[in-house]
């Protein structure tokens, strides 16, 4: 697979340290009072979808940058890759 | 009479000498295409080696013979199709390796069993060590293997040097220093092993209904009462997920997240040599594993790809590792060309470890999670979800594969990697 990296253009998938469900970067915020469950929940369940599925990749063996590569399961078809930051603006502004 | 009856049924030598005799008319199909009935006692989705298994286990000996196994392609499309089609009991937790023991025992008697040529060669599972550490480590495993029962031997580099003088003892990174030998583990012809769980559940009525899609589930007051396919609905007291690869796609249906990824891990088998492994071999320091098909070509793999796939194919870098992985072991390999290669999908679970469990759904049980394990633990996966699904409660060597084991803290992880399922 080639990941068409923002800033360095076509890198091989093979540079990059696959971390998974890009869902694990809202991790939820604990109180005195929150659920265990919702931890649970956090990290170890997946939704796992057959289809688009938005990841994290990390450019080890580059620039070091975390990525969010979003991604076609089914036929492994890269559909967008964007910085976490821009991700998280985009995901927040929805 | 009666045992001349059993002779015209049953495969034997017998049989294929008087069909010699009689001009080959009495060959059968080894199973009928139903159309499926309105209700069912249990029906089992997914009519892969494990969905089957359930079945014949479920039908011959926990006596439930209403069963249907339902198969979105054709039987035996899955996994079954595509492992290395090693067989071992070579685990050290508690929790898994009476489970892996169990399953090796009732492969050493599976061919009886079903009637059914599957051709079970306990050529023997060689795992390689590589330095004193990692010997300490396999002196350790070998022992959770003998405390289960299952059998170990340790060979020192002289005793491994004379079962497999090809291998790279020299070599500058990984030399190796000896093996820990399992002799009951070994290799099955897989794809018969499907067809004869299909044709022992099929004798004893159990409808396998290919090309049979399940689209949803019916859940009434939280109890699920049947399933709606392609063919229709069909109720069921019981209905039992099968389909590790796709168990998340499935039970999303009924509204279930999992604690599984989907991953592709590929196999490669080489051109037909003439015979030169005659067991197993995998590497210690690197993930390869390699066999001999009795066609005469070296089956082989190595790791996952390691992202979300459910493609049934990988990439190139994945095949360079594997086959740097048998260079390094094994320097004659590199003389072989590569035949075919292929990927399948693995329910990789959180912890590594698979689940035969009920789910808070009343009727819904669900069996998952093998990661790229599942085709040895196949009789052992059938007979334990069949004791689940007949008694209502957890075979005794399956009773720690529950899905609610990560909120309780007893995770079963062999290889302390935590919840990153590309690393187990």
């Amino acid at each position: 697979m080639i990941i068409q990296h923002p800033d360095l253009g076509p890198r091989d998938s093979s540079e990059f340290v696959y971390k998974g469900d890009a869902e694990l970067l809202f991790r939820p915020k604990r109180t005195e009072n929150t659920d265990q469950k919702i931890f649970h929940d956090y990290l170890y369940l997946r939704n796992n979808p057959a289809g688009k599925h938005c990841e994290l990749w990390y450019h080890e063996y580059g620039d070091r940058s975390w990525l969010v590569v979003t991604r076609d399961t089914t036929n492994h078809e890269i559909l967008k890759v964007e910085h976490v930051e821009d991700y998280i603006k985009s995901y927040k502004a929805k | 009479m009666m045992i001349f009856w059993c002779l015209i049924m049953n495969y034997s030598g017998f049989k294929i000498f008087w069909e010699g005799l009689t001009g080959n008319k009495g060959w059968k199909k080894a199973w009928r295409e139903p159309n499926p009935k309105k209700e069912y006692d249990v029906i089992i989705i997914g009519g892969g080696g494990h969905g089957l298994s359930t079945a014949y286990y479920l039908s011959n000996r926990f006596n439930v013979n209403n069963v249907a196994v339902l198969e979105k392609g054709w039987l035996g499309s899955g996994n079954i199709g595509r492992n290395t089609t090693i067989i071992r009991s070579n685990y050290l937790l508690p929790e898994n390796q009476p489970f892996y023991e169990l399953s090796l025992k009732l492969w050493e008697n599976l061919e009886n069993d079903t009637n059914y040529n599957s051709m079970v060669s306990q050529r023997g599972v060689l795992n390689l060590f590589h330095s004193d550490g990692q010997r300490d480590a396999f002196v350790r495993r070998g022992n959770a293997m003998i405390l289960s029962g299952a059998d170990a031997n340790l060979l020192n580099e002289n005793e491994l040097k004379k079962m497999c003088p090809y291998l790279d003892y020299q070599n500058a990174r990984f030399p190796i220093k000896g093996a820990l030998l399992q002799k009951r583990g070994g290799t099955v012809r897989h794809d018969a092993v499907a067809w004869g769980y299909a044709r022992g559940a099929d004798v004893k009525g159990v409808d396998i209904i290919q090309n049979c899609e399940v689209e949803g589930f019916i859940i009434k007051n939280g109890k699920c009462v049947g399933v709606e396919t392609n063919k229709g609905i069909i109720k069921a007291k019981k209905i039992a997920s099968c389909v590790a690869g796709s168990s998340s796609k499935l039970m999303s249906k009924a509204g279930i997240r999992l604690p599984i990824e989907s991953h592709v891990l590929q196999a490669f088998v080489s051109e037909g040599l003439k015979p030169v492994l005659d067991n197993v071999i995998t590497f210690g320091a690197g993930h390869f594993y390699v066999s001999q098909s009795d066609k005469g070509g070296l089956v082989f793999g190595g790791d996952i790809d390691g992202y979300n796939s459910y493609a049934q194919r990988g990439n190139l870098p994945v095949v360079e590792d594997v086959c740097e992985g048998g260079m390094a072991i094994m320097p004659m390999i590199g003389r072989a060309r590569l035949l075919r290669m292929w990927g399948g999908i693995m329910d990789m679970s959180m912890d590594g470890s698979p689940f035969i469990d009920k789910t808070h759904i009343n009727g819904l049980y669900f069996n998952g999670g093998w990661c790229y394990g599942g085709f040895k633990a196949t009789p052992a996966s059938g007979y334990c979800y069949a004791h689940l699904l007949a008694k209502d409660e957890p075979h005794p060597v399956a009773r720690d594969f529950k899905l609610d084991r990560f909120i309780k803290g007893k995770i079963i992880d062999e290889k302390g990697q935590g919840a990153q399922p590309n690393l187990h």
